[in-house]
């Protein structure tokens, strides 16, 4: 018999608890109502004894099949459902399948179930959602939508759902939620429509208009069938991500919902128990739509949803209602997700505490996952200040669970606590586990773990020779992990920190001792001793040719990069220690060098030696002077992992508010200032504040308003040329020009913009040949953008007259701290032939002037095109062209806006590419941008990748009204 | 989100595979080929929770694995579930799976592929959970059984039907 083949396949999956009673040989044909030809079939392919043999079976079994579907002979529901079948299980073994595909859609309109199950099956799992059947299998869906056969419908929207392409979002996004929410609709329907509108929502959010429905979605979290809740909740909780507001009153429902199920003795809920806990699935789910909202402003609803809380803790300290593994783990599901919610809230300490605790004791459980999921929530939890002490105390628990667990995803989570709980009182004890480690850990993890230790090294460091040891054990334990980042670090650190460079001369010189010593440790010793190597000069064991001669014996084992270093590291000490300039000046002339094949090397050896010979000892000591302190910012390494987790990543760092008084190395981790406070008085003009204007003006009517009110009162004149948005506009691409006109008053704007800083000139003309009076110009910080006028007004002080025809000017000094929405508001008052006069502008200041044009090659710019791939990282805008579509013109305000264009980056010549770095004080935001013209169309399609989602949009928004 | 639900045997055949994420058919037997591998070298009792493959998120994106006498079932999800949840999940399928084919082995499975994906619609949607109620499930596919028994009255030992 062709079945009996492996006995052991028949061997029983055992969920449950029943013995191992093996069955019968052949299961799958007495069981079930099989089609006879397939199973014969599966079986000849089971024992086919070679991948030779089974494509051979395989291809004759598709040649069959193709001459049954092009036979004459019509096929009945039943042999095309087999053969689809057939297909099917071909597909699954890795073959392509080309045909069958229009057999499959004709099972569609069967008006038998079975086949119109295949059907859908066929499709769900073969059709790409481009396939040109889509409009066949849409009218299929369309005709089972409607009709009203429960089960037809669910087939429908199940193969909306798996499809779920565009197409089929713009054919019934529109149905499905009158579907849903239909008084008549079965439950079983009401819960297809409800994941079938969720899948569209994700895929399409545009198609799924919010209406009247959305408030009876949420009214479904008290229906009576728990299946119709539970898919209800996905929904509501995909939904009140993007539109918090509509959806908030899910909150008092679902805290309700949760509390009836918690409070429910274990038998309440019937089906919906599983194994005596009640709907783990559907707490687990309210537990995580919770999240998305901060603690209930209600206090009635808050003081439930504690109780609720306290109650799952509670009953994790209860016996257990049974000893079955699956009851142990439904309870632990909700505890965690429990847990979770307590530790977003961060406001109970109590229960922050008591979630604390609880992670402990799982720490030691016998179960890996429960180990697992404990390390990964504590790590969360430490970086709240109410439980990071509590964290802390389980630090020898964590570093044994690093040592000891056999499973490195568990070693993985250990080594993210001890990262997430460490501060200055445990750094030295936490750095040096994770150095003993590094030594064995998986190959996977080490540069994380590298990239981890010179974080916490750095930024936990009391002294610096801690951190310089603990950077050198990282190169002499795991070199070929530590990247560019890490030892470029440490050196900018070196070179920053005087007191350092002695200890770091005559730690890198001991290392180099070592007979086979990392490259990596080769060029942090070429470099500090080419700095700082005159400060071990005095001792006769590291004396000038000991220190060369040392370096140099390393010189032909290293790569072009690493020997293109040590060549500068040569002249520098040409220029420290003159004794060895006859030395080196051999070594540069030496054949190898002066005729390197490598042309770097060729022309650093060339040059150096030209210098080193016609230089005279004080223009070498210039040139080759000690580098000057690098700029404080952002850690490297901190960026670099954070790349590699993606977003939040760094969080235990990012903050740094457990430890303020830390930032003493490194300025990139200090603490961003959350918000900017923007005091008005620093906005007056220094030139008025001795002379306040007569009457108090009043603030703004409201700040985000572009043209508050242009001269109230009698004498308003309406603005000559564009209008003020229109103006403003214009400014997005360019640095100068006129910003407002009317018949009393021209402003015109000089302005120029580097890295986070900017200076704008402000030109008031009278066009009047009357004097203004109280002439009052000021600046009004909506946002964050805190600008600091240094020079005011061109006029004697203690005046503010402009007399008829005559201009003014006004610079303001502008200091990005860090990125903005809104531009601030230029306020100016005054008084003409008596009527008082004021209007207020939009500043032109937007976050693209602190662009820095950024080059790329092709294969960087996808890369990081790639690694910012997050959806909400991107923004994307089509529209419509509003000026004639010229590349020159396109290309200048691209240039215009600041980002470098990208030449021979996209395939398609027509579309631009650019890249640029917005350079604020707190932070550096990377954006990629693509603008693809469609001419024919007259359209663009702008796509904006940035790290942080509301420059993406903004940058977007700005850019999108230039074409 | 689930993003993939895979079967496959301690040899690393698949014998089933739902995507709930575009893949094309190369990516789809790679990821298979890549999860055997981190899977089937995991001993007995480790933890069942593992980061993704290169080819399927990676950090965000999170496996989950069940080791059942010569099967594997995987499901790849991402952060949205709760690990345990789905770890349950996995139960559930299996105790359904067990029930619609009474003391289910691996070669339930392979002859009735179909069925199993039947019995995997009813429980998930375009990569959510629809139904974690195995009675409810069951029931489902009891009604299926029967319509099948109604629409085809056919012996299905006849010699037509062998090829």
């Amino acid at each position: 018999c062709p079945l009996q083949a492996a006995s052991q396949r028949t061997q029983p999956l055992g969920p449950s608890e029943r013995g191992a009673d093996t069955t019968a040989i052949m299961p799958a044909v007495s069981k079930g109502d099989g089609m006879r030809g397939l199973a014969v079939f599966i079986s000849d392919i089971r024992n086919c004894k070679s991948k030779e043999a089974e494509i051979k079976r395989i291809n004759k079994e598709l040649a069959n099949i193709r001459s049954k579907f092009k036979g004459d002979k019509a096929l009945d529901g039943y042999s095309k459902k087999k053969y689809v079948c057939k297909l099917l299980f071909i597909f699954l073994l890795g073959h392509d399948i080309d045909f069958g595909h229009m057999e499959a859609v004709n099972l569609l309109s069967s008006n038998k179930y079975t086949e119109k199950q295949i059907g859908y099956l066929f499709i769900s799992v073969l059709v790409n959602s481009n396939s040109e059947l889509i409009r066949l299998i849409n009218n299929a869906i369309k005709n089972d939508l409607a009709s009203r056969n429960p089960t037809f419908m669910c087939l429908a929207l199940h193969c909306i759902a798996n499809v779920g392409s565009r197409e089929m979002g713009e054919a019934f996004a529109a149905d499905i939620p009158r579907i849903l929410v239909a008084g008549d609709s079965m439950d079983s329907v009401k819960q297809s429509a409800a994941l079938c509108l969720l899948r569209l929502y994700k895929a399409s959010p545009d198609l799924v208009p919010m209406g009247e429905w959305t408030a009876r979605v949420v009214h479904l979290l008290n229906d009576q069938h728990m299946g119709v809740v539970t898919a209800a909740v996905s929904l509501i909780t995909c939904l009140c991500k993007k539109n918090p507001d509509d959806f908030k009153t899910c909150i008092s429902l679902a805290v309700s919902r949760l509390s009836r199920i918690v409070s429910s003795a274990s038998t309440d809920l019937q089906d919906y128990t599983y194994y005596f806990v009640p709907a783990p699935w559907l707490s687990v789910k309210l537990l995580r739509l919770l999240q998305c909202y901060p603690p209930p402003e209600d206090a009635a609803v808050k003081g439930r949803l504690v109780e609720c809380l306290e109650t799952v803790l509670n009953k994790a300290q209860e016996p257990p209602k049974s000893k079955k593994v699956q009851h142990s783990n439904a309870k632990n599901a909700i505890l965690f997700e429990t847990i979770s919610l307590i530790i977003h809230y961060d406001s109970e300490p109590n229960l922050l505490v008591r979630a604390c605790n609880q992670l402990g004791q799982f720490l030691q459980h016998r179960e890996t996952n429960l180990r697992y999921l404990a390390l990964e929530s504590m790590c969360t939890l430490a970086s709240s200040e109410f439980s990071h002490e509590a964290v802390k105390t389980h630090i020898d628990t964590v570093i044994n669970a690093l040592k000891t667990e056999r499973d490195v995803s568990v070693r993985q989570r250990a080594a993210d606590l001890l990262y997430a709980m460490c501060d200055r009182s445990n750094a030295k004890q936490i750095v040096s586990e994770m150095l003993r480690y590094l030594e064995t850990a998986d190959y996977a993890i080490r540069e994380e773990i590298v990239l981890k230790v010179a974080i916490l090294a750095e930024k936990y460091a009391v002294d610096y020779s801690w951190y310089v040891d603990t950077i050198l054990n990282l190169i002499r334990i795991a070199g070929d992990y530590v990247s560019e980042e890490v030892w470029y670090r440490v050196l900018q650190i070196v070179t920053n920190r005087d007191d350092v460079q002695g200890y770091a001369a005559k730690t890198v010189f001991e290392a180099l001792q070592a007979p086979a010593c990392h490259e990596n440790m080769v060029k942090v010793g070429g470099y500090i001793l080419g700095e700082f190597g005159n400060l071990i000069a005095g001792d006769p064991r590291s004396s000038p040719p000991v220190q060369f001669s040392l370096l140099h014996s390393k010189f032909h084992l290293c790569s072009v990069a690493t020997r293109a270093l040590l060549l500068s590291t040569y002249i520098k000490f040409i220029n420290l220690f003159p004794e060895t300039k006859a030395t080196i000046q051999g070594v540069l002339r030496a054949g190898s060098q002066l005729r390197n094949a490598d042309v770097e090397l060729q022309q650093r050896a060339v040059e150096y030696l030209t210098l080193s010979s016609v230089a005279s000892t004080d223009v070498l000591a210039t040139v080759l002077e000690e580098m000057p302190p690098f700029p404080e910012r952002e850690s490297s390494i901190l960026a670099k992992l954070k790349r590699k987790k993606g977003p939040g990543a760094g969080s235990a760092l990012d903050d740094g508010r457990r430890d303020p008084s830390s930032n003493d190395i490194n300025g990139g981790v200090e603490p961003t200032p959350s918000t900017v406070s923007t005091p008005s008085p620093s906005a007056d003009l220094l030139g008025l504040r001795a002379a306040p204007p007569p009457a108090a003006p009043p603030a703004p009517a409201s700040a985000g308003n572009l043209l508050v009110d242009v001269f109230d009162g009698p004498a308003a004149q309406p603005s000559l040329g564009p209008t003020p948005e229109e103006a403003f506009l214009r400014f997005v691409c360019k640095n100068n020009g006129v910003l407002f006109e009317n018949q009393l008053l021209q402003i015109g704007v000089k302005s120029e913009f580097r890295q986070n800083l900017g200076r704008m000139y402000l030109f008031y003309g009278n066009k009047t040949s009357v004097q203004f009076q109280n002439f009052s110009p000021t600046v009004v910080h909506p946002g964050d953008l805190q600008t600091h006028i240094l020079s005011g007004v061109a006029q004697p002080p203690g005046s503010s007259l402009v007399d008829g025809g005559a201009q003014v000017q006004q610079v303001l000094n502008i200091e990005c701290l860090r990125d903005f929405l809104t531009p601030p508001l230029l306020s100016v008052r005054f008084r003409y032939g008596g009527a008082p006069q004021s209007l207020t502008l939009k500043l032109p200041v937007t976050i693209n002037k602190f662009f820095q044009p950024t080059e790329m090659a092709a294969q960087d710019f996808f890369q990081r095109w790639k690694q910012l791939s997050l959806p909400q990282q991107e923004a994307q805008k089509i529209f419509k062209a509003n000026h004639p579509m010229d590349a020159e013109v396109t290309k200048a305000k691209l240039l215009g806006f600041g980002s470098a264009l990208l030449d021979n980056v996209d395939p398609n010549p027509e579309n631009f590419v650019g890249a640029g770095i917005i350079q604020t004080k707190a932070l550096q935001v990377g954006c990629l941008l693509r603008l693809e013209p469609n001419a024919q169309a007259q359209m663009y399609r702008l796509t904006l990748r940035t790290s942080k989602e509301p420059v993406s949009r903004h940058l977007c928004e700005l850019l999108a009204q230039q074409f | 989100m689930i993003k993939a639900i895979l079967i496959f045997s301690n040899q690393g055949k698949p014998w089933l595979s739902k995507f709930y994420q575009p893949y094309s058919e190369d990516t789809q037997q790679q990821i298979i080929g890549e999860t055997f591998h981190l899977v089937s070298k995991r001993d007995e009792n480790v933890c069942n929770f593992l980061e993704g493959g290169l080819l399927i998120g990676r950090s965000d994106n999170k496996l989950i694995y069940r080791h059942y006498a010569t099967l594997y079932f995987v499901f790849y999800v991402d952060s949205s579930e709760s690990e345990l949840g789905i770890f349950d999940l996995i139960q559930v399928f299996v105790e359904t799976l067990d029930k619609c084919f009474e003391n289910v082995c691996e070669l339930d499975l392979i002859f009735h592929v179909d069925k199993v994906h039947n019995i995997l619609v009813e429980m998930v949607m375009g990569g959510m959970v629809l139904e974690t109620n195995m009675n409810e499930i069951v029931t489902q596919i009891d009604t299926q059984n029967k319509l099948e028994k109604s629409e085809y009255l056919i012996p299905h030992f006849d010699n037509h039907d062998r090829e």
